[in-house]
């Protein structure tokens, strides 16, 4: 089976800052790690290569600093990476990233299974894992929080749902986005940060891809962003004081008040 | 201090510092309590090769050196030498299958070691065997083509948890010293249990049981070594596993100094943090300047090891007292910072001065080890 994992680099959760002039998030000098999602993602793939026979590839498209989340990636078990990198990207909303990775996907010549993270923690969209399986005319099924069983190319499959889970058989070639329920990624190995150390990147420019200029980046992405700001606090607030039955009883004449 | 690492170092350094900060030090208070073996947190560091790290290359392992160990050993001791000492207890009842075994004994257990598969365990002490290794009582006979064992031995470290036992027995009493042999006993072989868990001060996460033998039988073939070499191979073992236990003291002396300075930064007394006392900032000086030479001196001590395995002894007995009186000290010292703080189980301090009185205490008691050392001067000075 080839697994083909695409993952993202977002700025460390633990160091996030915002730039008071764009309101934009301030990505100098912090550190870039795998979106969360993206990392359940490799776990699960690296789970399947050890349970079946598999192969794990990581795809990002992102600037060439991006590779260090391959190299974290091939550390973690991955046997090899590819990244999408060139200018032409730049300004990408989701629907550019999609067409750009199922060109890159297909350029290197398809995959049985596709894992994404359910969404990354700095757009929070959501929307790639989908769109990407349509640009690849797969079926897909998002929020997975288990895979049960792989035989004869059909995947059981458990979807996160509100109140409980679906089950479901679906056959491959297929995409699935995961939720952190999945599983509980490991640290990297020893070997494998030795592996990843030495391991050679595949990049991909928008000339290698053959991609249409006019789908690419800023020019194929019909969301704008009109402004970025950060909302005012609103709403007013009410301390109350007194022994906690009094704060209770206050309360609960509030909410009556607002009906 | 840089220590000039090189990359392969670093990477070791880093991903172990990784297990402890995001595995050990969120878990080590509980385990303390509970004294529950750490079996998750050893399992992630199988997983992440650390077992393997001193196993050679054509036995699974990565073939790294006394000191890359040592480098490992510092970050997870650093988080926690109960959880420390559970994992080096494995490399301790490795080394004699390393040191002495015939092929056959390597290959049939360091591949399982390296992956952390199985686990190993030492078993030299006795109850009247500790700093005199000649009181040892537990005898193996040879009665056809197995070995029968019997005897009690106290205070194994991961006794319980360990699949891979590697014990000295004597095998001819009349020949003294030349009299011990050591065996690799599995915990499937008929005639061998494992006593309760110990109740410890320190490292209570760690496994300490005594292992029992009731006419233990054993393949002939698991005899390390040849018949009456079970001391060198003990003392060699030692040798090699001691700086071992004195990073566990660089590690366990830095967590303490970690955590004595944060605390003198933010601790106000009198409208000044306490560490703008000179009273509070000599003892962290004293603190970090002793810590520091212990590093120091237990760096240098596996690197001599590595690169002179047959001239061990002195260094690694002086790296052992030095660093762990240390960490006594400097665990103390923070008790102090910290002072009615520190003595309460809700900071971490006074679990590490509970921890590190056994690392003046086991693999040989500091006092044995002054002895080496002054043994080792008494034939050095001898030659001139």
């Amino acid at each position: 089976m080839k697994i083909l994992v695409c993952i993202k680099q977002v700025p460390d959760a633990k160091d996030v800052r915002l730039d008071p002039e764009t309101n934009t998030l301030a990505r100098e000098g912090v550190q870039s790690v795998i979106n969360p999602y993206d990392s359940h993602a490799l776990e699960e793939a690296v789970r399947l290569k050890d349970e079946y026979s598999a192969t794990v590839t990581v795809l990002t498209m992102g600037p060439p600093q991006a590779e260090d989340i391959l190299r974290q990636a091939i550390a973690c078990g991955a046997d090899d990476a590819v990244l999408v990198s060139d200018r032409a990207f730049a300004g990408s909303d989701t629907l550019a990233t999609t067409y750009t990775l199922a060109n890159a996907i297909n350029k290197i010549g398809g995959a049985d299974l596709v894992l994404c993270g359910k969404q990354a923690i700095d757009g929070d969209t959501a929307q790639v894992g989908p769109g990407l399986a349509v640009r690849l005319d797969m079926p897909y099924v998002t929020c997975i929080r288990r895979i049960t069983d792989y035989s004869d190319n059909t995947f059981v499959v458990e979807r996160m749902m509100d109140d409980g889970y679906d089950e479901l058989e679906v056959d491959g070639p297929v995409l699935f986005t995961v939720v952190k329920e999945i599983n509980e990624p490991r640290l990297p190995s020893l070997k494998g940060k030795m592996k990843a150390k030495k391991a050679e990147i595949t990049v991909l420019s928008a000339d290698d891809l053959g991609a249409n200029a006019c789908h690419l980046g800023l020019q194929g992405s019909p969301t704008q962003v009109v402004r970025v700001f950060a909302p005012e606090l609103k709403g007013d607030r009410v301390m109350l004081e007194g022994t906690i039955d009094d704060q209770v009883s206050q309360l609960a004449d509030i909410f009556m008040e607002a009906g | 201090m840089d220590y000039f690492l090189t990359e392969e170092q670093q990477m070791i350094v880093d991903l172990s510092r990784q297990i402890s900060e995001e595995l050990i030090v969120p878990k080590r208070a509980e385990l303390d309590e509970t004294e529950e073996y750490p079996t998750e947190i050893l399992d992630a560091v199988a997983q992440a090769d650390l077992y393997g790290l001193y196993v050679p290359e054509e036995y699974g392992g990565l073939g790294a050196g006394t000191f890359e160990t040592v480098l490992a050993l510092e970050q997870l001791g650093r988080g926690c030498i109960g959880v420390a000492t559970a994992f080096a207890a494995s490399a301790l009842g490795a080394y004699p299958v390393l040191i002495g075994g015939s092929d056959e004994l390597k290959a049939s257990y360091l591949p399982d070691i390296a992956t952390g598969k199985r686990k190993a365990a030492f078993a030299l002490t006795e109850a009247n065997a500790g700093s005199d290794a000649s009181g040892i009582q537990t005898t193996a006979v040879l009665d056809g083509d197995e070995w029968v064992l019997n005897g009690t031995k106290q205070w194994i470290t991961n006794a319980g948890e360990a699949q891979i036992y590697t014990v000295i027995a004597i095998t001819d009493r009349s020949k003294g010293a030349r009299g011990a042999s050591m065996f690799v006993v599995e915990d499937t072989d008929p005639g061998f249990s494992c006593g309760p868990k110990e109740k410890k001060m320190g490292i209570r996460c760690s496994s300490t049981r005594e292992l029992i033998f009731k006419d233990c039988r054993i393949p002939k073939d698991r005899l390390i070594g040849r018949q009456g070499t079970g001391f060198i191979t003990v003392m060699k073992t030692l040798d090699k596993s001691r700086p071992g236990i004195a990073i566990l003291g660089v590690g366990l002396g830095q967590a303490a100094l970690d955590e004595a300075a944060i605390y003198a930064k933010q601790r106000v007394q009198f409208g000044k943090p306490i560490i703008a006392f000179q009273a509070v900032q000599h003892i962290l000086a004293d603190m970090a300047i002793q810590l520091e030479a212990a590093r120091s001196l237990v760096y240098s001590s596996s690197k001599h090891i590595d690169a002179h395995p047959r001239d061990m002894s002195k260094a690694s007995s002086m790296c052992k007292v030095f660093a762990t009186d240390m960490a006594m000290k400097v665990t103390t010292d923070a008790v102090q910072v910290l002072a009615g703080y520190g003595y309460m189980r809700e900071y971490p301090v006074e679990k590490m001065m509970r921890d590190a009185k056994i690392l003046q205490i086991y693999e040989g008691t500091n006092q044995i080890q002054r002895n080496v050392v002054g043994q080792e001067l008494n034939k050095e000075y001898s030659k001139i």
